[in-house]
């Protein structure tokens, strides 16, 4: 296969925090920050969705902007000066982050986010034990995945992945306004009476664990989720001929999610719902009328019991 | 696009209401052969709007109807549905009372909190929903009847419940308009009939509409330029720069659009405008049209006006009649214009871009900008976006030249300005001066209190002013050098018995209840702000509340996408900073 050449693009100069760096036009803050190495905190920013720069952990100073400038989303031109730390930068990233923590579960976020809720000193506790909270019922009605609101930071990564940035089946979008607002189908109908077909995209970009499939949440409420028992094993989706990457999280050799890499480039990150939750027959303990002895299913039994 | 099964069919009632607004649904047969037609999800707010008045209520079968003729997912409908305060998606009594009880109706004798007040006596159920500013603050206190089925009416009142629900039919008060120097934007309202067009041309009107043709775009685009006008609607920026964007734009299609979407409260002067002088708004928009090269134009007006609406649909029939808007406006062979857009109660609505969203059938949140409007607008079109008073200016320049408007005002602040007076004065009502008038002199004019508690300058985004700001000269450069701010021209003031905490925390609230929710320092900020200051005033403040307050304050004027979230923490902070809160429980 040839490596696609990419259309030159011009390149543009700026500083990064005093340094100049030469970046292709159209590139944004982040993208120069990273070819930088500089870390900026991301959330609601995923490298297979448009930037809609909502959580706005990722501010930065652009010299000559009265506000500080979402990262994610703001394309670098010629001259930018651009400070990503400083007391104002982090000011700000601090009161974000310490806004969410005050407001949802963050504890089963991903890994940099409560790096960060460290690193940049957030104090959820001083707004007050009265402070006002999501508070959703965990929706858990199938086998397939679970959606536990109390954990939604409303980055609109499911609902862009539902839509237009993957799937295109417009199952949930935001609902209500302000504090209240919520990822919803309408009317809160479930899943299966709305336009869901459980690709579960939407899991596939969820940051905090508000979207997780079923047998991970049951591990993790259970108390048995124990990364030191865990795997991943790479292989191919077996369902059909386009070739889809799968990563197959596993704990005790059962299987509790299953992902597709981000760079992969026929699935970027997204799988349809056989890739996603077809892999019951993978341990194949479900199987009726088995009549032979199946040495894999019956090691599973026994350290399980 | 979604397929799903199918729910319940919508009552005859429901298809009547979806016939008349979005028309039959298409074949599935015709569809498959004429292919899709053009995006109709700009019809979306309109149709909830006319289920909302003709059924009571958006059900999901007539939602789903509704989604099926417009190509809308569902979902994405009924979260647009939920964002408004004026549509409701559960059934309900048919007739809701919105009552104000925002920061110049608190204050008033005769303000009844809407949780005490229910008091009718009908047999028919009766909504009572507290309401943020209704922008009737010169009639206060203010209610907004909203009723639904084949009478469905909206309504404007002064009074009590009981008196709104007997006030059909009743003729409202004409507003107070007081000009002090040149009634550049108020000398025809009270004086010519809002509903005649002969009037209208007899007091001058469409005087500028010939200038303007006989000049030819690109010297108005100097005049309006050199005249230095800046956007009233609080930005305060040049509109020459913004049209001369929009007509040197590479692309064919553009749009002009009108932000009367007035909520800012203890703010009514657009509203006094457009129901006073809507041939005006009319007359502007089509010269800002044909001058940026725009053939279609929008006003998009805040639900809560219903006689605004009325008056400027009036005036845009009467002015296609008489080929003043069409393909030949005013015989010019160019071809201009106007639709009435209904908001349907979203202060965020009045940001720009969240205004865009909500005409385009979008929840109405903010887009990050960059891009500005006049690079990618509405419907992703380069456009023009003016607040209703900026325009009315418009015909003032071209009428007296820009030097003539530069003689009146300052230097950075030309012409006049209008400021909402209310609260407690003598003379509530719309006040046209000449920039550089003094607050002082402002506020003696509308009859406040010699030594008033407080006064809030430019509504709840604006600031608390000390009182030794009345020397302060009312113009864009004096009150940004003073760090206060005009805002949308709202004063509202506050005798010494007023509980300066309790508008303080009312501020909090309207915040809280009109972010949108998109960004994480507004939606929780917005939240936590509300409760340090309930905290506060409840004597229950925790040591570190101080910090709390700056912390919040920084995040959301630094960090927020919008206006909205910048604003925010502005009236707080300069009542902290003026010690309007010391007396409120313990001081943190």
């Amino acid at each position: 296969m040839s490596t696609p050449v990419p259309i030159p693009r011009r390149k543009v100069t700026v500083r990064i925090d005093g340094t100049e760096r030469a970046a292709a036009e159209g590139s944004t803050i982040l993208d120069v920050c990273r070819d930088a190495g500089v870390e900026v905190p991301t959330i609601c920013w995923a490298p297979t969705i448009t930037p809609v720069n909502a959580c706005r952990v990722c501010v930065v100073e652009l010299e000559g902007s009265r506000t500080l400038v979402p990262a994610c989303s703001r394309r670098v031109t010629e001259g930018m000066e651009i400070r990503t730390g400083g007391d104002r930068v982090r000011a700000s990233r601090r009161m974000v982050l310490e806004l969410l923590a005050s407001s949802v579960d963050l504890s089963r976020a991903e890994a940099d986010i409560l790096r960060w809720l460290e690193e940049y000193g957030t104090d959820p506790e001083r707004h007050g034990p009265d402070r006002a909270r999501v508070s959703e019922p965990v929706r858990r009605h199938d086998e397939l995945y679970v959606r536990d609101y109390d954990r939604c930071v409303l980055c609109y990564k499911c609902v862009d992945a539902c839509g237009t940035e993957a799937q295109y089946t417009f199952a949930i979008a935001v609902a209500g306004r302000g504090f209240d607002a919520r990822i919803s189908t309408e009317y809160d109908v479930e899943l299966p009476e709305s336009a869901c077909v459980y690709c579960g995209n939407c899991i596939g970009v969820c940051p905090t664990g508000a979207l997780i499939f079923t047998r991970e949440f049951d591990l993790r409420e259970s108390g048995g989720f124990d990364p030191e028992a865990q795997a991943v094993t790479t292989t191919v989706c077996p369902y059909c001929g386009v070739g889809c990457n799968l990563e197959l999280h596993t704990q005790d050799d059962e299987i509790f999610r299953v992902t597709s890499p981000d760079d992969h480039e026929v699935t970027s990150g997204h799988l349809c719902i056989k890739g996603r939750f077809g892999f019951e027959y993978a341990g194949g303990r479900r199987r009726e009328g088995r009549t032979e002895a199946d040495p894999a299913t019956d090691r599973d039994e026994s350290s399980s019991a | 696009m979604e397929s799903r099964p199918s729910v319940g069919a919508p009552t005859p009632a429901e298809v009547r209401v979806l016939d008349g607004t979005v028309g039959r649904r298409y074949d599935p047969v015709d569809s498959r052969v004429i292919r899709r037609g053009p995006d109709r999800r700009h019809l979306l707010l309109p149709s909830l709007h006319a289920l909302q008045d003709g059924i009571g209520w958006i059900s999901p079968e007539a939602l789903a109807e509704l989604c099926a003729r417009l190509e809308v997912p569902r979902a994405e409908a009924f979260g647009v549905a939920t964002f408004y305060a004026l549509l409701r998606t559960e059934a309900g009594p048919r007739t809701v009372v919105h009552v104000c009880d925002d920061i110049a109706c608190r204050v008033h004798p005769g303000y009844r909190d809407p949780a005490a007040d229910t008091g009718h006596d009908g047999e028919e159920p009766v909504g009572v929903h507290p309401s943020p500013c209704l922008g009737q603050c010169d009639r206060a206190p203010a209610l907004f009847v909203q009723r639904a089925g084949d009478d469905a009416a909206r309504l404007t009142v002064t009074g009590s419940v009981a008196g709104a629900l007997a006030a059909e039919g009743a003729t409202e008060a004409p507003p107070l308009v007081v000009a002090a120097g040149p009634a550049w934007l108020t000398g025809r309202i009270g004086v010519v009939d809002p509903t005649s067009l002969e009037e209208y041309r007899a007091h001058g009107g469409y005087q500028a509409l010939r200038t303007a043709l006989a000049m030819g775009p690109e010297a108005v685009l100097r005049e309006i330029a050199d005249s230095g006008l800046r956007g009233r609607g609080g930005a305060a920026f040049p509109t020459g720069v913004k049209w001369r964007a929009v007509a040197a734009s590479a692309q064919r299609e553009r749009y002009v659009v009108c932000n009367a979407d007035e909520s800012e409260p203890g703010t009514f002067k657009d509203r006094v405008l457009l129901e006073g002088d809507p041939f005006a708004l009319v007359e502007s928009m089509t010269i800002a049209g044909l001058t940026v090269g725009a053939a279609q134009g929008y006003i998009y007006i805040r639900g809560e006006y219903p006689t605004a609406e009325e008056r400027i649909v009036d005036a845009i029939n009467q002015a296609r009649h008489r080929g003043l808007l069409g393909s030949d406006v005013a015989g010019s062979g160019l071809s201009f214009d106007l639709e009435v857009r209904r908001g349907a109660g979203a202060y965020i609505c009045g940001e720009e871009t969240a205004l865009f969203n909500s005409l385009e059938g979008y929840r109405g949140e903010p887009r990050s900008k960059p891009p500005f409007p006049t690079e990618v607008g509405l419907f992703g079109r380069p456009t023009v976006v003016n607040n209703v008073e900026t325009l009315h200016n418009v015909p003032v320049i071209l009428s007296c030249g820009a030097a003539g408007f530069r003689a009146v005002g300052t230097a950075e602040s030309p012409g006049t300005k209008l400021f909402s007076v209310a609260g407690d004065v003598s003379g509530p009502g719309v006040y046209e001066v000449p920039f550089g008038t003094s607050l002082g002199e402002l506020l003696e004019l509308a009859g406040a209190p010699a030594s008033p508690g407080a006064v809030l300058l430019g509504g709840a985004a604006g600031v608390f002013v000390s009182p030794g700001a009345s020397d302060v000269p009312l113009t864009f450069e004096d009150v940004r050098a003073a760090d206060l701010t005009l805002g949308s021209g709202a004063v509202t003031v506050f005798d010494g018995a007023a509980d300066i905490g309790d508008i303080v925390e009312r501020i909090t609230a309207f915040f809280r209840d009109e972010s949108c929710g998109q960004c994480v320092p507004c939606r929780v900020g917005t939240v936590r702000q509300n409760e340090a200051i309930v905290r506060l005033r409840s004597g229950s403040a925790q040591p570190g509340d101080t910090d709390l307050l700056d912390d919040l304050d920084t995040v959301m004027s630094d960090a927020s996408i919008c206006g909205l979230g910048h604003t925010a923490a502005s009236a707080v902070g300069s009542a902290r900073r003026l010690g309007l809160l010391d007396g409120a429980g313990a001081r943190p």
